[in-house]
């Protein structure tokens, strides 16, 4: 159901020049700063964590257990990650655009609670618009006395820094991102034995929290950690932003309160999705982002929550809901998956390197018609050689969870729609014909590592 | 305390149910590793960091929420940790990870260096599944491609275990070979605008998992199959790695590093590693040559070794035992320099022996100074380097030296002429104008009690005060070692012996030589320098220990390579004996090493090749090369290892120390032995420092690195409590029984000649009242150097020093080393350059007392200013022709000769 929660985080969108510092102060702005600043760093943890705001990130981990978990050496760093990368996930890159004031007083405001001495705001690199005006609002922000030394008179002071990315998907994992920060490549790391809250950024304890947990934080200060759990239901509290996309009427990103919302509202709901485009049937969706197992019509009531999600064998992600209809090549829309995460592995460790371009070019073939039925088990058994078991959440035999996401789209392909790759196999070619629009030429998987 | 420390340093886990001790800190993989349990592995090496990429090592590992597949080699011990190695999901993980290892590799064992040694065919046949699930087309790279002259890549048999990588960041320091790309398409790569220069590189071929880097020289000669080995010791230069020789056909083809932890911990320089290829060089000796008028013939051994000894017994019985000079020695192994010390100077009479050709340190001083071992450099509070380039002229120490640094945090202290390798690790780099080493150990030593430095003249030799205070600082706390050697071959060596007694003022000091030439250690210690015989005994006080023992010694202490090549020049030396030495291209000074060869009437030459002095010489001799004879060797700890012997000496060749025992019995005497072990069992009870040092000790498995010599702590010493092996009870036992013989022997007989038999009943004996074991050398502190002339705004003081690759007969005869030497370069600052007028790149004319150079120009900031930098000993030219050695510092002027031909 589509409540009357108020909007969070996006309350200044459409605002004219909603970038700007004059129009962040004048609705509102940095007023929640100036009250962190009153506030002892220990009590604005404890908002948070009666506020219960489960990262915005993709993993859910809730924000204030994870400040609390911050290690005791000094210095200290804070993170924000704005590397939005995965496919049809774009609700960051608004938040950088329309509101990056609201991001940096977030960062402030966390900054404080945990004690960090610098804080980096990590963008995706062809984010040219919202790298411009984070950059142009952080500038305003030193020059409005928000930032840096004796921030509005009183004895915290903090820098922020402006981290524009270059271009890896990978950067988006959080100590990927930690490592590229640092100048190297953009390799996650092990974990365990140490995770970033222990030894993070250049080995020093560090928070790293999404550009939308943080929008979140002005509006927590200022109205209570109590206001932001009234909203939604169980853990799952508060509004979020879903990116909604594909086969629908209105694809764009909106603020709906968790839980008490279903993926029904969100896809059909004239004031949200508004409908299958050509009113159409729904054939499939992704419930949270490339890397989360598939959804089918007879999921579409479940509430946007985190845990029904979780319980039901996926994730809410990234906040990404993508809605395929009935003209859909299941095959092909896994194997576009299977390609992105192929190459946008970071090549580090052997199954994710070697085993996505493996099945990329099985899924590939069987697209192209050139399958076989033994390809079914082939695939599942490379997918469990990544994910044992194909559980989820997965289990892993790679350093991070990219390797892990790979098998999603196929193993939920191939459970929910076997007859269309045996169709693929039997007729020796793909059913729904050759694409159309924009899709990826036949043979664009090369062998060729010379470029 | 013991117990308690113990208690702290492990923690027990359990492997697949068994209890297993581990020590904290330490991986899993190489805990289970030392309890029996092999976990397969391709990316882990124990001497760089984890990295956890190959995932080859997953192991199932218990934790909060039950077993999880992790990677062995990235998690650390944890006390009570359960750990499952051979569940069916570790399995099924671990060949899932091989399938996806061989699915782009490209199967071209039967064609592939690493057949046969792979770990990834080793594995694949132990594990893997039988054929291939792959049908797709595998990943096309072209190949091989260089990443340098030394080592080919060929990218598609890589697995991308990063152990290049890190080796060249994290223990060479040459991050030229790096990961480019992602996914599937990355590859191993060096960069456009950077070759992989290193003097390190080879060692990524020996680390690399399968066949992606193979060595050039080594390529498709032979498979792993056929290849005999030995372990040895390398004599490239006097670190002293330990080395597996490799031959097939009875000709070495690979060396490769072996793991001493106290040594090389398994690197090689290329230097070492390809240093082999000079053996099997065409041009070797392999018959001895007789000079017949103007030509030298070939001769038979017994013609030559009479023609040698008649010539040597005619100008001492003529002209006296002084009129002789033995120069060389340091290639010779230890039981080689014993023979020709005792034939020099037991049988001949002569004290002008020297191994060393002005480049390195009194035998005196390097004997007699408190020696430190590499290891206890690497944990010292505080290192003081004043050396010539490390990473230059002892590659592995260098090694050893820079991790120390980045990882323990061990400070560098260096004080030098010029900026080298290690500069880039060290704290302080005090950067001195050449000559003026001791003022700047003065002002050091001074400050460290607490005397501030004068600032006067820029501060002392020019390194400003604050640098010296900064400096002092580090060391307050003990113990240091010196690193010590000669930091410019362009100045007296009394400049260096200056400022190193000043170091020596420190309380709780300990030096490590850094002399670089192959067994110059043993050399010395053998008695191969004028003023001391065998043992590390100065000359007196061995005389009547050694005058019982051999029957006679030198009445006086004779010259150095300095002094015999000016009573050369100046015809009072007859005849010279050179052992692996060429003076005419390895003494500093040049110009007077022609003339002193050229004053010369009786030469022999024992050598590898024909050199130039052998050209002139009246009789040469071949000689085995290292890995065509056993023996033993001697690094610059002190440290005593065993030569391995792998192939046959090419032709006719003959040990060193053979061919001393002949010369002698030619010459009326008998050495006493005729067996290797004969030599080493004299050793082992007459040379004070060896005692006790049988062959019998060192083949035991406890001397598998080497024993540091003298082995017992001695009182008259000190003691060397941290040596790292005492094999006490033998020492004493060695000890009592050389006593005892000599004790219980009867009065030498000159004219008695021995019969060849048993070592102990063929060495010589002494009366009871010289049985006692004279006091080993300790260092005496040295004259102040002569004073320097100051520097005036037309000259610029030269420095010089070595280069890994030059112009010696081992680089120039390895015909993958030869064509890496950089020929000679004229470098300054770039202030000074400006001020001549002269632009890098210009050719510039360099003028010396002795001689003028024209070279060409380069800038570099590393060089002070008022100094010029001129490489020493490159095939082309080198400083050896500006050098004189008769000063203290040799000063040269520069002008322009022509514009850069660039230009």
């Amino acid at each position: 159901m589509i409540t009357d929660a108020p909007a969070i985080v996006t309350r200044r969108h459409g605002l004219a020049e909603s970038w700007t510092l004059a129009t962040y102060l004048r609705n509102g702005g940095y007023d929640g700063l100036r009250k962190a600043l009153t506030m002892e760093p220990g009590d604005i943890t404890s908002e948070v964590l009666t506020a219960n705001i489960l990262g915005r990130g993709g993993a859910g981990f809730e924000a204030g257990k994870k400040w609390s978990m911050l290690g005791k050496a000094r210095p200290a760093y804070l993170v924000v990650n704005g590397d939005e990368s995965e496919p049809c996930t774009f609700k960051d890159h608004m938040l950088l655009e329309n509101d990056p004031h609201q991001i940096i007083e977030g960062t402030l405001i966390c900054a404080r609670a945990v004690g960090a001495s610098q804080a980096f705001i990590f963008v995706r690199g062809e984010f040219a618009l919202g790298l411009e005006r984070m950059q142009a609002a952080l500038n305003e922000a030193y020059a409005h006395g928000a930032v840096g030394r004796n921030i509005f008179g009183s004895d915290f002071s903090i820098d922020v820094v402006v981290h524009p990315g270059a271009g890896a998907y990978i950067c988006g994992e959080e100590t990927a991102l930690l490592e590229s920060l640092e100048g190297k490549r953009g390799y996650p790391r092990d974990k365990p034995p140490f995770f970033p809250a222990a030894v993070g950024l250049y080995s020093k304890p560090t928070i790293v929290n999404n550009v939308e947990t943080v929008s979140n934080l002005p509006w927590i200060v200022m109205n209570g950690g109590q206001a932001f759990a009234d909203l939604g239901v169980g853990r799952s509290t508060g509004t979020r932003l879903f990116s909604l996309s594909g086969h629908v009427k209105r694809p764009a990103n909106y603020e709906v309160e968790m839980s008490k919302t279903t993926f029904q509202d969100l896809i059909y709901d004239p004031r949200l999705g508004g409908g299958i485009r050509n009113d159409r049937e729904l054939k499939a969706f992704v419930p949270g982002g490339a890397s989360a197992p598939w959804f089918g019509p007879d999921q579409i009531e479940m509430a946007l929550d985190q845990d029904a999600v979780g319980k039901a064998g996926s994730m809410l992600g990234s906040g990404s809901v993508v809605v395929m209809d009935d003209t859909t090549c299941m095959v092909r829309a896994a194997w576009r998956i299977t390609r992105f995460f192929h190459k946008e592995s970071c090549g580090q460790c052997t199954p994710c390197r070697e085993g996505g371009g493996w099945l990329d070019k099985i899924m590939n073939r069987i697209e192209l018609g050139a399958g076989r039925r033994s390809d079914l088990d082939l695939l599942l058994d490379v997918c469990d050689n990544i994910a044992p078991g194909l559980s989820w959440p997965p289990q892993k035999t790679t350093i991070c969870v990219l390797g892990p996401s790979i098998p999603s789209s196929i193993t939920s392909a191939i459970k929910m729609f076997r007859d269309e790759f045996l169709a693929h196999i039997d007729e020796g070619r793909c059913p729904f014909g050759p694409p159309v629009g924009n899709s990826v030429p036949a043979a664009a998987v090369s062998s060729r590592g010379d470029a | 305390m013991s117990q308690q420390a113990e208690e702290t340093t492990t923690v027990g886990i359990t492997v697949d149910g068994k209890e297993v001790e581990a020590r904290k800190g330490e991986m899993l993989i190489a805990a289970a590793e030392r309890a029996g349990i092999y976990i397969p592995r391709f990316c882990w090496h124990p001497r760089m960091k984890p990295v956890g990429m190959c995932r080859m090592c997953l192991v199932e590992v218990k934790g909060p929420r039950g077993f999880a597949l992790m990677p062995s080699c990235y998690v650390p011990v944890a006390d009570g940790q359960e750990v499952v190695t051979t569940s069916d999901k570790v399995k099924k993980a671990q060949d899932g990870v091989l399938e996806f290892l061989l699915i782009n590799h490209p199967l071209d064992c039967p064609v592939c260096d690493r057949g046969g040694e792979c770990p990834l065919q080793d594995q694949t046949i132990a594990f893997g599944p039988g054929e291939s699930r792959f049908v797709e087309e595998k990943r096309h790279w072209a190949k091989p491609i260089p990443v340098n002259p030394l080592v080919a890549l060929d990218r598609e048999r890589c697995i991308q275990c990063a152990r290049c990588t890190r080796f060249a960041d994290e223990i060479a320091g040459d991050p030229f070979i790096d990961f480019i790309g992602r996914a599937d398409a990355t590859e191993v790569n060096i960069f456009p605008d950077k070759p992989f220069v290193s003097n390190f590189s080879a060692n990524i071929v020996q680390i690399c998992p399968v066949g992606a880097l193979t060595a050039t020289p080594y390529r498709f000669k032979a498979r792993p199959w056929d290849l005999e080995i030995v372990e040895s010791t390398c004599t490239a230069c006097a670190v002293g790695c330990r080395v597996a020789v490799q031959s097939s056909s009875d000709r070495i083809i690979r060396n490769l590093g072996v793991d001493s932890d106290p040594v090389n911990q398994g690197w090689l320089c290329d230097k070492g590693r390809f240093g082999y290829e000079a053996a099997n060089h065409d041009d070797r000796l392999t018959t001895p040559l007789v000079r017949r008028g103007e030509e030298l013939v070939e001769a038979t051994w017994g013609e030559a070794l009479q023609a040698a000894a008649d010539g040597l017994s005619q100008v001492r019985d003529t002209h006296g035992p002084q009129a002789v000079a033995v120069l060389g020695g340091a290639r010779l192994a230890n039981e080689d320099a014993y023979a020709w010390a005792k034939l020099s100077k037991g049988v001949i009479g002569t004290d002008n022996v020297d191994c060393q050709l002005a480049d390195g340190l009194a035998g005196e001083v390097v004997l007699g100074l408190p020696r430190a071992t590499i290891d206890q450099a690497c944990a010292a509070s505080a290192v003081i380097l004043m050396a010539p380039d490390i990473k230059e002229e002892l590659p592995v120490l260098y090694l050893r030296l820079r991790q120390a640094a980045l990882d323990k945090g061990v400070p560098l202290i260096e004080i030098g002429p010029q900026a080298t390798g290690l500069s880039r690790y060290a704290t302080w780099t005090l950067l001195h104008r050449p000559g003026e080493a001791a003022s700047v150990a003065r002002a050091l030593v001074d400050a460290v009690s607490g005397v501030a430095p004068s600032n006067e003249g820029g501060g002392p030799g020019g390194v400003p005060v604050a640098d010296l205070s900064g400096a002092a600082e580090l060391l307050g706390q003990r113990p240091v070692v010196v690193v010590i050697g000669r930091p410019s071959l362009a100045e007296s060596t009394d400049a260096t012996a200056e400022a190193l007694a000043v170091l020596a003022e420190l309380s709780d000091v300990a030096f490590l030589p850094a002399l670089r030439r192959g067994n110059v250690h043993g050399a010395l210690d053998m008695g191969l320098a004028p003023g001391v015989l065998p043992g590390r005994v100065s000359l007196n006080a061995g005389r009547p220990w050694f005058t019982a023992a051999w029957g006679s010694v030198p009445e006086a202490r004779g010259l150095d390579a300095l002094g015999i090549m000016g009573a050369a020049a100046a015809n009072r030396i007859q005849a010279m004996v050179l052992l692996g030495a060429d003076p005419s291209s390895d003494f500093p000074d040049r110009t007077l090493a022609r003339r002193a060869l050229a004053g010369i009437g009786f030469t022999v030459v024992v050598d590898l090749f024909l050199t130039d002095a052998a050209l002139h010489a009246d009789v040469v001799l071949p000689v085995s090369s290292w890995g065509e004879r056993p023996g033993t060797t001697t690094n610059l700890e002190g440290r005593v290892t065993r030569l391995g012997q792998k192939v046959t000496g090419a032709g006719t060749t003959r040990p060193d120390w053979m061919i001393a025992v002949e010369l002698a019995g030619r010459m009326g005497a008998d050495l006493g032995f005729d067996t290797l072990d004969g030599i080493a069992a004299e050793i082992a009870v007459l040379a004070p420092s060896h005692l006790g040092l049988t062959p019998e000790l060192l083949s035991r498995s406890s001397a598998r690195d080497g024993l540091v010599v003298p082995l017992a702590p001695r009182e008259d010493t000190g003691g060397d409590d941290a040596g790292p092996v005492t094999e006490s009870v033998e020492v004493a036992a060695a000890q009592r029984q050389g006593e005892t013989l000599l004790a219980r022997s009867e009065p030498i007989d000159e004219d008695r000649s021995l019969e060849p038999g048993t070592p102990e009943s063929s060495i010589p004996a002494a009366s009871a009242p010289a049985a006692e074991v004279p006091p080993l050398l300790t260092f005496a502190g040295a004259e102040p150097a002569a004073p320097l002339r100051p520097v005036d705004a037309y000259s610029l003081r030269l420095v010089t020093s070595r280069a890994l690759y030059d112009g010696g007969a081992l680089v120039q005869h390895a015909p993958s080393l030869a064509p890496l030497a950089s020929g000679t370069r004229f470098r300054a600052n770039p202030h000074d350059l400006s001020r001549l007028g002269i632009r890098p790149g210009d050719l510039v004319r360099v003028t010396s007392p002795r001689a003028s150079l024209v070279l060409e120009a380069v800038s570099d900031t590393g060089v002070p200013r008022s100094s010029a930098v001129v490489d020493f000993n490159q095939p082309d030219e080198g400083a050896g022709d500006l050098i004189d050695a008769t000063q203290p510092v040799t000063e040269v002027r520069v002008e322009t000769a022509t514009r850069s031909r660039s230009s």
